[in-house]
């Protein structure tokens, strides 16, 4: 219980900050990757701002098996910079470029009265499917 | 290179930054889980049992709360340029890259590089770059 209060908990303030920092809006956003226009370098904050706190807490994460709720720690394993890695890559951040959404702003819009917001996450949610059915169809089956 | 100095929010990003890293902090610390929206959002395609609950409370969390948001002040506007093709073609490009690039801007641009994982490093400056170039040459060719 306490494990689904903490995400609950987590997952509102990360909110908060995509909405306090600016970076729930796509305007905001194509003002940050737009170089060669009137550059709005806000968000690099927003990641600066954010790296120094959570790289501590990684640091400590990364001492530990367990996490303190009992749960084990589940640190990602993959080091490999692959074809499927950098591709993938470009092809979120062409998306993200276009729209000025990426996946947390999106859904943060999503109950803010933004009708566009819900024909960006579906179209998301459409590609993301796609992958898991192109995931299952390339793996062999059992001999 | 001009500066956009009337809509630069530096107080306001660096706070709303550091919320992010704390949420981020909270999840790893406590539930050992990466706060990476992409992940946990594409986890729910693949269900595995006794791994949903985690993730559908921190997508309640995050979905909810422009809800709370607006109990407390108005919410800062959302401005969506993008019209409805470019915003599919856009959604679809995200929702195939962030699962094959194993993350976004939060599961890489921060967690990644808060472990100072070259991987994620990788990943992030192809994402940037690619955010980039999309948006010169939509906007000045």
């Amino acid at each position: 219980m306490s494990k689904l209060l903490l995400s609950l908990l987590s997952g509102l303030v990360f909110g908060l900050g995509l909405i306090v920092s600016g970076m729930s809006n796509p305007a905001k956003v194509l003002g940050f990757l737009d170089l060669a226009g009137a550059w709005d370098p806000s968000l690099a904050l927003v990641m600066g701002g954010a790296i120094a706190v959570a790289m501590p807490a990684f640091w400590l994460a990364g001492r530990r098996s367990t996490a303190l709720l009992g749960e084990p720690m589940q640190l990602p394993a993959s080091r490999r910079i692959d074809r499927r890695l950098l591709l993938g890559s470009l092809a979120f951040g062409a998306g993200w470029g276009i729209a000025g959404f990426c996946p947390g702003p999106a859904l943060v819009s999503l109950l803010a009265g933004q009708p566009k917001a819900w024909i960006f996450t579906g179209a998301m949610l459409a590609g993301m499917a796609a992958f898991e059915v192109l995931e299952h169809r390339k793996r062999p089956a059992p001999a | 290179m001009t500066i956009a100095w009337q809509h630069f929010t530096p107080w306001a990003s660096l706070a709303g930054g550091m919320l992010i890293g704390l949420a981020a902090a909270l999840l790893i610390l406590f539930n050992g889980r990466i706060a990476g929206i992409s992940g946990i959002l594409g986890g729910l395609l693949r269900p595995r049992s006794g791994d949903l609950g985690w993730r559908i409370a921190f997508l309640a969390g995050l979905v909810g709360t422009p809800l709370l948001y607006s109990l407390w002040q108005a919410l800062p506007p959302v401005q969506i340029e993008a019209g409805t093709p470019a915003l599919i073609v856009a959604g679809l490009l995200v929702g195939v890259g962030v699962r094959y690039g194993a993350g976004c801007t939060s599961g890489h641009g921060v967690c990644g590089l808060s472990r100072l994982s070259p991987r994620s490093l990788a990943a992030t400056m192809a994402f940037m770059a690619a955010g980039f170039l999309t948006v010169y040459l939509l906007r000045h060719l």
